[in-house]
């Protein structure tokens, strides 16, 4: 690493923390993969071998803790998850942390990607031990001061104190011989039974800044003399500028520049025409008043229908395996008892509440960028290729983010804002409306799943197959192997499964499309745990068997075992009556296993509504229930969403749902009792903040079939048409 | 462009403006209270939500020429200090996930109390249903607007 690189980020850190005087500052070091372990460093040390710290705490002499946190805050608490593991291990009250979000740097951080549910899951263990050793070189640093031997300390509540005399020092008192000290080699962590805040239902820190308005969200943050720019794109994704007639727009009180954009999108770079104001509202007025012709050659103008009849086609093509294991073909031929069934999913938008936006000043060569940001690292990397700067010249700085679920850790909108200012040599804030949001994508991908299986005549699975036809969301890389097969298509699949069934065969068939597309919280197991889930459920009927015993029979594993269990308990599933409308699901997704129950039953009126959900989530270790909560509770509303209220259709090669009139949310009204349950074990931090997506949408229609004998396999559906 | 007088939160306000611009943009960008959100820009979502002379109104799609010299408040006016029952509320059973939607959510909470102090489930779906929430926080907006109207009435 270079010499100003290297001088920076502790300077920065001290400069950002607001602290003065001597601190004890340490972080965790991931060497590069494969090295070396995890090393705990100090600061100073890790500053003058040239070493970036992955994460960073630092107490001063006032005894103030302060956390640079390297994981975006998009909801999913991790403002409030990274503080009560440091202060766990600390010995420090949670009041009296600091938390201070980490620019983006990869070289600093790591990887900051706040995604695949793995702020806690990654990094839990190395926070741990960063918290220990600064308490341990704390009790070592008191020791020395009284002469005492390090076993009569111990640290409570900011403070060392010497059991024999009882005397005490606070830490802040401590920090300056304490930062002269080595980082102890081993330390021991404490045991679950001794936490005094971990999977405590602490009170999230954010909590009070978003009840005032106060929470900085990437569109409040404002520099002086920013301007506001709104940008027409082509809503073909791939269109080009032919031309543009600025006339009108430029007539707009407060209008300043209209300048054609473009932005990185995979392979392509996206093309735009910004209109750039001194107040937003006038920006969007010029954006009405422009024209522009745009060039669409080369791009298919398809529609919803083309695309799911050439995914079904697809269907019947050969398919790359991913993971097969026996004979599946040979065991299906032989099957007492075969089954055979199409599942089809929709193409979704994020539609994070907040719309994108982002903050961009380019000059002197050097960039800085305030936004939602779920990827700073990804996105200072991309920053740094466009612009020819180095690593040390942009700057990634995150506001909180209002939603982000995949969609905010693609590197597009800040590519684009970093142009516009670059062009127009001012800062900018560029704001996608609400329209351009759920038009321009990139979406979920849809896609059909080919399901069939055979059953013995004992009821058990024999032989089971999944083939997926949807895009390929890495084959839109540039330069991307187009006939790989897709790596996700077990995702959501329970992995005991693969150790019962002995024929088995999942793969894809990659379906060509230009409409671009990207993670939607909970990836492919959004997608794929309809099928599964929806197919082990036809299979168990045709098997004659209760669908929680069938499950169980497959699954020799105790903790999936355990999860069925706690789920027949909490539904009462034993004593319900027949048909009285309580389907149930369970995939696994990011090292979480969530397994969920819904009832259905007809209300007066005669149609199907939801009364209950039962959700049990095995997520290993875990911070803070009421989080883990939160984020199931979350999940499955997004969820009910993606079934049955809305979906984005293509017409034309365009978009066709814009805004929440017809890309229509899931609302109170819609909304369920939901009861969570959390498993208690030993088994290692799964993710949160998505796992509890994937199992609703068949739980709810094996429920709609336990109630009323009809199969839904296609999503999305309406309830009241059921 | 026209100049306009606003009353927001209290204090007086005066701004240069297209007689059209929507109340919401006024209020972010011009008298720069950036806690009232935009969601939709057409009224669907509530994230814009302000009480104009006591009435919850979606500032997205009012002009900010109907706005002058009417009592407006916004998330930042209804307490200095997070004192507010349903703020009160809201931090007690930990609703707010990412919070870009709660400003709304509060104000339309806040609006339906001052009216009616003992709703049913049913008029709280009622008076809610106009705001949408991503992250699925309604569970929870139920309960706490519950918990508000329990703790106004022992006030
Ligand atoms: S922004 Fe006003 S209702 Fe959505
Ligand atoms: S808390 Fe995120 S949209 Fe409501």
């Amino acid at each position: 690493m270079n010499k100003t690189a290297q001088n920076i980020s502790r300077r920065n850190f001290i400069r950002l923390s607001g602290m003065s005087g001597a601190a004890l500052t340490i972080g965790f070091y991931l060497p590069a993969l494969g090295k070396d372990a995890t090393r705990i460093m100090r600061g100073d040390i890790a500053d003058s071998m040239g070493i970036a710290l992955n994460a960073f705490i630092s107490i001063d002499t006032s005894g103030k803790v302060t956390i640079f946190n390297h994981r975006s805050e998009m909801g999913q608490g991790a403002y409030q998850v990274v503080p009560q593991m440091i202060a766990e291990e600390l010995e420090v009250n949670l009041d009296d942390i600091n938390i201070i979000f980490a620019p983006g740097n990869a070289k600093k951080y790591g990887s900051q990607i706040t995604g695949g549910s793995s702020t806690v899951r990654g990094a839990y263990k190395h926070l741990l031990r960063t918290g220990a050793s600064a308490r341990e070189m704390l009790v070592q640093a008191a020791a020395g001061k009284w002469s005492a031997a390090k076993e009569d300390c111990y640290a409570e509540n900011g403070q060392v104190l010497h059991r024999p005399s009882g005397k005490k020092f606070g830490y802040g008192e401590l920090v300056e011989d304490a930062s002269k000290l080595e980082p102890p080699k081993n330390v021991v962590l404490k045991l679950r039974k001794d936490y005094k805040i971990i999977g405590k239902p602490l009170p999230r820190q954010d909590t009070p800044l978003k009840v005032n308005g106060k929470a900085v969200f990437g569109l409040d943050k404002k520099l002086p003399g920013m301007l506001y720019a709104v940008v027409e794109r082509s809503p073909r994704f791939t269109g080009k500028v032919k031309s543009f007639d600025d006339s009108a727009a430029k007539a707009v009180k407060g209008v300043k520049h209209v300048i054609k954009v473009q932005r990185g999108v995979f392979a392509n770079l996206q093309e735009g025409v910004a209109v750039v104001a001194d107040n937003l509202w006038a920006a969007m007025q010029g954006r009405k008043a422009l024209k522009v012709e745009w060039d669409d050659t080369g791009f298919e103008h398809l529609n919803t229908a083309e695309l799911y009849k050439r995914m079904n086609e697809d269907l019947e093509k050969p398919f790359l395996s991913q993971r097969t294991g026996g004979n599946f073909d040979g065991a299906f031929a032989k099957a007492a008892k075969k089954l055979e069934a199409v599942y089809e999913t929709p193409y979704e938008s994020h539609s994070c509440m907040e719309p994108l936006s982002c903050v961009a000043h380019y000059h002197d060569n050097k960039l800085d960028v305030w936004g939602p940001i779920q990827a700073p690292d990804w996105i200072q990397d991309d920053l740094c290729d466009r612009f020819k700067l180095k690593p040390e010249d942009v700057t990634i700085n995150m506001t909180f983010l209002g939603g982000g679920f995949g969609r905010k850790a693609f590197t597009d909108y800040p590519h684009e804002a970093a142009e516009i200012s670059k062009a127009i040599n001012a800062p900018v804030q560029v704001v996608w409306t609400r329209e351009d949001d759920t038009t321009q994508g990139p979406f979920r991908p849809g896609a059909v799943y080919g399901c069939k299986a055979g059953l013995s005549d004992g009821g058990r699975i024999q032989a089971f197959q999944t083939k997926m036809a949807a895009q390929n969301m890495g084959h839109q890389n540039p330069g991307a192997d187009r006939s790989s097969y897709n790596d996700s298509t077990t995702e959501g699949f329970l992995e005991s499964y693969f150790e019962s069934i002995p024929n088995y065969s999942f793969g894809d068939v990659p379906t060509k499309s230009p409409i671009p597309v990207m993670w939607w919280r909970s990836v492919y197991s959004s997608t794929n745990g309809f099928a599964f889930e929806s197919f082990m459920d036809e299979l168990a009927i045709a098997a004659g068997k209760d669908p929680l015993d069938f499950r169980r029979s497959h699954l020799y594993n105790e903790r999936y075992q355990n999860l069925i269990t706690i789920l027949e308990e909490k539904t009462g599933w034993k004593s319900r009556s027949k048909n009285s409308g309580w389907g149930v699901a369970i995939t696994e997704c990011f090292r979480s296993i969530v397994g969920e129950a819904v009832k259905v039953s007809k209300g007066a009126d005669g149609k199907v509504k939801i009364d209950k959900v039962v959700a049990v989530m095995d997520c290993g270790w875990y911070v803070n229930p009421d989080i883990v909560k939160a984020q199931v509770e979350g999940s499955i509303i997004m969820a009910l969403g993606a079934a049955v209220t809305h979906a984005t259709h293509f017409e034309d090669g365009k978009a066709v749902e814009k805004n929440f009139d017809t890309y229509k949310m899931p609302r109170i009204t819609d909304t369920p009792d939901i009861e969570v349950h959390i498993v208690e074990n030993d088994e290692k931090a799964g993710g949160v903040g998505e796992p509890g997506l994937p199992p609703f949408a068949p739980a709810l229609c094996n429920a709609i079939f336990d109630l009323t004998g009809k199969r839904i396999r296609k999503l999305p559906f309406k309830l009241e048409e059921v | 462009m026209a100049s306009y007088t606003l009353q927001v939160n209290g204090k007086s306000y005066t701004i240069e403006a297209d007689p059209q611009m929507p109340l919401l943009w006024a209020i972010r960008d011009l008298v720069g209270l950036t806690g009232t959100k935009y969601g939709c820009g057409i009224a669907q979502c509530g994230a814009c939500t302000v009480h104009f002379n006591g009435m919850p109104v979606r500032s997205c799609s009012m002009p900010v020429s109907a706005a002058v010299n009417q009592k407006i408040t916004t998330i930042e006016g209804l307490s200095d200090d997070n004192s507010h029952p349903v703020q009160q509320a809201w931090i007690a059973e930990q609703v707010p996930q990412c919070g870009y939607c709660q400003s709304g959510q509060i104000m339309a909470a806040a609006a339906l109390l001052k009216k009616n102090n003992n709703p049913s489930e049913k008029e709280i779906d009622q008076a809610m249903q106009g705001h949408i929430c991503r992250c699925g926080t309604y569970g929870r907006i139920r309960k706490a607007i519950k918990t508000a109207a329990v703790n106004m009435q022992k006030a």
